[in-house]
C-alpha cells in the first residue's frame, strides 16, 4: 500500500492538546493530547465505557471539549462519520442517498446517477427502491457507507461499524472501510473486536476507563503492549 | 320508544333521504374545520419543529404557554376574534364577521397551540435520535426542520388528527363568531346546539350521530393509509 | 416537495372559496332573538320577503341583551327584539333612528303538572308569582339579561317579592336550553309562547297560567343608524324594516302557524 503515503499527505493532520471532557460532574476524558496524520487506518480499542465513542464525537466536531484544544493543521478535511447503529430515513435506500447530495448542493441532474453508482458500488442496486428502514443490518450499514462514499470524505470515523452484525455482514463492512482507504481516505475506527483490529489496523489508539493509555503501530500494540491494561485486553481478559 | 325518537333511526332516515340542507351543513362544518386544520398545520409544523431544534432564553416559557393554550376554551377564543372581527375592532373594516371565513380564523386560533405543541415533543423525541447523524452530514438546524417533519409524518398525522378533532367538536368559537346564520354559517355543532334549545333531542342527537361518524370515516381513512405507508417504510 | 406545493395550493384555493361567500352583497344581517328563530318564523317569512326584493336575510340569534351590543357594535344591519323598554333607550341613545311595534306574542308560566305552588287558578300573573316565591316552589330563570328575562325580573318586582333564594335557579341559557333545564329539574318557568308551542321535549311541563295583560310580549323593529356605523346597509335594511311594517309582512307574520296555533299577532300601526 504505497498509496497511502503519496495521497494522503495533504490531509490536514488532527491534533488534540489536553483535551478533557466532563458531564454532569462526571468526568469522562481526561486530559488528552493526541494526534491523527497521514492515511492511516487508526483503531481505537478499549473496552465499553473506555471513552472511544467520545473521543470520535469530539475528533468529528459532534460535541465541544470541557477543556484543552481540538485543531486541525490546515484547512479541515471532509469528513463522514457511520455510527454503530445507521440512521437512516423514512424514505428509500436510493432517496436517502440522494438526500445527502441534495444537502451538499450537488445539482439535481446528477443526483439519481451518483446515488445508483454508489448503491452499485455497496452490492445495493437491487435494494434501491426498498424502504431503508427494513433492510437488514448488514444492509443498513452498508448503506449508510454508500452514504459516507458521496461525501468523498478525506477523514473516515467510524464508531463500533460491526458490533451488531453476523459475520458476512461484518467482511463486507470490512471491505468497504479498505476500499475508501484505497481511495485515500485517512480511517479512525473504534472496535473493541480484536480479531478486527488485527485485520484492519495500521495504529492502535488503546483507551482505558477515560483515558489513551497506548497510541503505537499496530505490529508494536500487538507483540508488545506497553500497559497492564492492554495487555489484558489482548489477552481475552478486559473484554468489558 | 317510537321510531322518530330513536336517534340512530333519525340519523339514518337524514343520510338515506339525501337532505340537501343537511348536505350543506356537513360540507360547511368540514370545509370550515379541514381549512382551518390546513392552515394551523402551515404554521404550526415548522413552528413545534423550530421549538424542538432551537435553544433561546425564555424557551421554556414559550413551550409551558402554547402547553396551556391547548387547553384554550373555544368560547374565550371566539370571543376574541369577534372583538377583533367586529366592526367596532380593529379588523373590522374587513367585513369578516358572521363568515365561514371568521369561523375558520378562531378554529386556527384553537387548533394552533394542540398541533405546535404536539409537534415540539414528536420532532424533539425524533430529533434525540438524528441529531448526531444530521449534524455529521453537515445539515443546518433550518435544514433539518423539514426533514424531521418528513421523518416523523405518521406521528405528526396523529397530531393534525387531533387538530382535526378539536376543530370538528368545538362549538363555542363558531358560535360566537359564524353566529349560526341558517345556510350560512350553520355547522354541525351549531345545528345540535340549536335543535337541542328547540327540545328536538332525537334530531340533536342524529346529528351528532353523522358528526361522530364523519369524524370516524376521516380517521380510519388517515390511520389506513399511514398504517400502509408505515409498513411499507419501516 | 411536489405534495407539499399540491396541499398549499389546495388550502389557498378552499380560502379564496370561502372568500367568495363575502363577495354576495344582496344580504342584511339581522339580530334578533332565540325566540323568534326557534320558534320556525324566520323560516316562515324570510323566504316570502327575499322573493319579493332579492335581499337575503341573515339572522343571528342571540339574547335581546346581546342583540343590542352587536347591533351597537355595528355588526347587524337590523334589529328585531322585545324589550320596549331597552328598545325605546337605543333610539334615545342614538343607535337607532325609529322603532315600531311588528307583533307580539304572550308570555306564559309553566310549570310541573301537579302545580305545587298552586298558581293554575290565580287571579293574575303577579299573584302566581308570588304563589311561587311564597311556597318556594323551583324556578328555572334565563339570567341572561335578554328581553324575557328582563320581562321576569319586571313580573317579580310587580309581585313585589325579591327572586332570591336555593329555588330560584339563574341558567344564564337562552329560552330552549332554559325549558330543557326546566323539564329536567321539574321546575316553573317563565317563557315566550311561541318558544313553548315548538318546544318539543316538555316532559312532565305544562302550561299553567296565561291571559294576564301584564304577559303581554310585543316585538320592535328597529332602523339602525348609520351615523358611528357608516358601513351599515341601511337601503336594504330599510326594505326589511318597511317590509315587516306593510301588509304583505304583516300577513307573512299571521299566517305562520305551528301545530295548528297562531304565534305571533302582527300589530304595526
Amino acid at each position: 500500500m504505497n498509496a497511502e503515503t503519496t495521497m494522503c499527505n495533504d490531509i490536514a493532520p488532527l491534533h488534540f492538546d489536553q483535551v478533557r471532557f466532563e458531564h454532569r460532574g462526571h468526568r469522562l476524558l481526561m486530559p488528552t493530547s493526541v494526534s491523527f496524520s497521514g492515511c492511516r487506518r487508526t483503531l481505537i480499542m478499549g473496552p465499553n465505557g473506555a471513552g472511544k465513542s467520545l473521543l470520535m464525537r469530539l475528533a468529528h466536531g459532534l460535541l465541544r471539549p470541557s477543556g484543552g484544544r481540538i485543531h486541525w493543521q490546515g484547512t479541515p478535511p471532509v469528513q463522514a462519520m457511520v455510527f454503530q447503529r445507521p440512521v437512516l430515513l423514512r424514505r428509500s435506500a436510493l432517496d436517502n442517498l440522494t438526500y445527502v447530495l441534495a444537502v451538499h448542493r450537488v445539482p439535481r441532474a446528477l443526483r439519481k446517477a451518483r446515488a445508483l453508482d454508489a448503491l452499485e458500488r455497496f452490492g445495493l442496486a437491487a435494494l434501491a427502491k426498498r424502504p431503508a428502514r427494513v433492510l437488514s443490518g448488514g444492509e443498513q450499514q452498508r448503506l449508510a457507507l454508500a452514504r459516507a462514499w458521496l461525501l468523498n470524505p478525506s477523514v473516515l470515523f467510524l464508531d463500533e461499524p460491526t458490533s451488531a452484525l453476523d459475520p458476512a455482514a461484518i467482511k463486507a463492512v470490512e471491505d468497504a472501510v479498505n476500499a475508501f482507504h484505497q481511495q485515500g481516505t485517512r480511517i479512525i475506527m473504534a472496535t473493541h473486536d480484536l480479531h478486527q483490529a488485527r485485520r484492519l489496523a495500521d495504529d492502535v489508539l488503546f483507551m482505558y476507563s477515560g483515558q489513551v493509555l497506548e497510541h503505537s503501530p499496530a505490529e508494536h500494540f500487538f507483540k508488545a503492549p506497553q500497559s497492564p491494561e492492554a495487555d489484558a485486553f489482548i489477552r481475552g481478559e478486559l473484554v468489558w | 320508544m317510537a321510531a322518530s325518537d330513536n336517534p340512530f333511526y333519525t340519523a339514518l332516515t337524514m343520510i338515506m333521504s339525501m337532505d340537501q340542507r343537511l348536505f350543506d351543513i356537513v360540507t360547511l362544518s368540514l370545509q370550515v374545520s379541514l381549512i382551518a386544520v390546513l392552515v394551523a398545520s402551515l404554521l404550526a409544523l415548522p413552528l413545534g419543529a423550530a421549538l424542538a431544534l432551537w435553544r433561546f432564553p425564555g424557551r421554556n416559557i414559550v413551550i409551558v404557554m402554547l402547553n396551556a393554550l391547548m387547553g384554550l376554551p373555544p368560547v374565550v377564543a371566539g370571543l376574541c376574534v369577534y372583538l377583533l372581527l367586529s366592526r367596532a375592532g380593529p379588523l373590522g373594516h374587513w367585513g369578516l364577521l358572521f363568515t365561514p371565513s371568521a369561523m375558520v380564523v378562531a378554529q386556527v386560533i384553537l387548533v394552533l397551540p394542540i398541533i405546535a405543541a404536539l409537534t415540539r415533543q414528536q420532532v424533539e423525541s425524533l430529533h434525540q435520535e438524528y441529531a448526531e447523524q444530521l449534524h455529521s452530514l453537515g445539515l443546518s438546524p433550518l435544514r433539518m426542520i423539514p426533514t424531521l417533519l418528513w421523518d416523523a409524518r405518521f406521528g405528526l398525522l396523529t397530531v393534525v388528527l387531533a387538530g382535526f378533532g378539536r376543530a370538528s367538536a368545538e362549538v363555542g368559537a363558531v358560535m360566537i363568531v359564524g353566529g349560526n346564520i341558517d345556510g350560512v354559517t350553520r355547522v354541525m355543532t351549531t345545528s345540535i346546539v340549536l335543535e337541542t334549545s328547540k327540545g328536538n333531542l332525537p334530531l340533536a342527537l342524529g346529528l351528532g350521530i353523522i358528526l361522530l361518524s364523519l369524524v370516524t370515516l376521516i380517521n380510519a381513512l388517515a390511520h389506513v393509509v399511514s398504517e400502509m405507508a408505515k409498513r411499507r417504510l419501516g | 416537495m411536489q405534495k407539499m406545493t399540491t396541499m398549499i395550493t389546495a388550502g389557498l384555493v378552499s380560502l379564496s372559496w370561502s372568500a367568495s361567500l363575502l363577495a354576495e352583497d344582496d344580504f342584511i344581517t339581522l339580530a334578533s332573538t332565540t325566540s323568534t328563530e326557534n320558534s320556525g318564523l324566520f323560516d316562515a317569512i324570510i323566504p316570502t320577503f327575499t322573493d319579493a326584493t332579492g335581499i337575503d336575510v341573515r339572522v343571528v340569534a342571540v339574547g335581546t341583551g346581546q342583540a343590542f351590543e352587536i347591533a351597537r357594535r355595528g355588526d347587524a344591519d337590523s334589529l328585531l327584539v322585545h324589550d320596549t323598554a331597552g328598545e325605546e333607550q337605543f333610539v334615545a341613545d342614538g343607535y337607532a333612528t325609529e322603532r315600531q311595534d311588528v307583533m307580539y306574542n304572550d308570555f306564559v308560566l309553566v310549570g310541573p303538572s301537579d302545580d305545587p305552588a298552586g298558581i293554575r287558578d290565580s287571579e293574575s300573573a303577579a299573584e302566581a308569582f308570588a304563589l311561587i316565591a311564597e311556597s318556594e316552589s323551583p324556578f328555572a330563570s334565563r339570567g341572561d339579561d335578554s328581553g324575557t328575562n328582563r320581562a321576569e325580573l319586571r313580573m317579580w318586582e310587580d309581585a313585589g317579592v325579591t327572586a332570591h333564594g336555593e329555588w330560584y335557579r339563574e341558567l344564564g341559557s337562552g329560552m330552549g336550553q332554559t325549558l330543557n333545564t326546566a323539564a329536567g329539574m321539574n321546575a316553573y318557568t317563565f317563557t315566550d309562547r311561541a318558544t313553548w308551542v315548538a318546544f318539543e321535549n316538555p316532559q312532565d311541563l305544562t302550561l299553567l297560567f296565561e291571559g294576564d295583560e301584564a304577559l303581554f310580549n310585543q316585538y320592535g323593529s328597529l332602523l339602525l343608524s348609520t351615523e358611528n356605523n357608516p358601513h351599515l346597509k341601511q337601503d336594504l335594511a330599510n326594505e326589511w324594516h318597511k317590509w315587516l311594517l306593510s301588509e304583505e309582512g304583516q300577513q307573512a307574520i299571521a299566517d305562520f302557524e305551528v301545530n295548528g296555533q297562531q304565534l305571533f299577532f302582527p300589530n304595526a300601526k
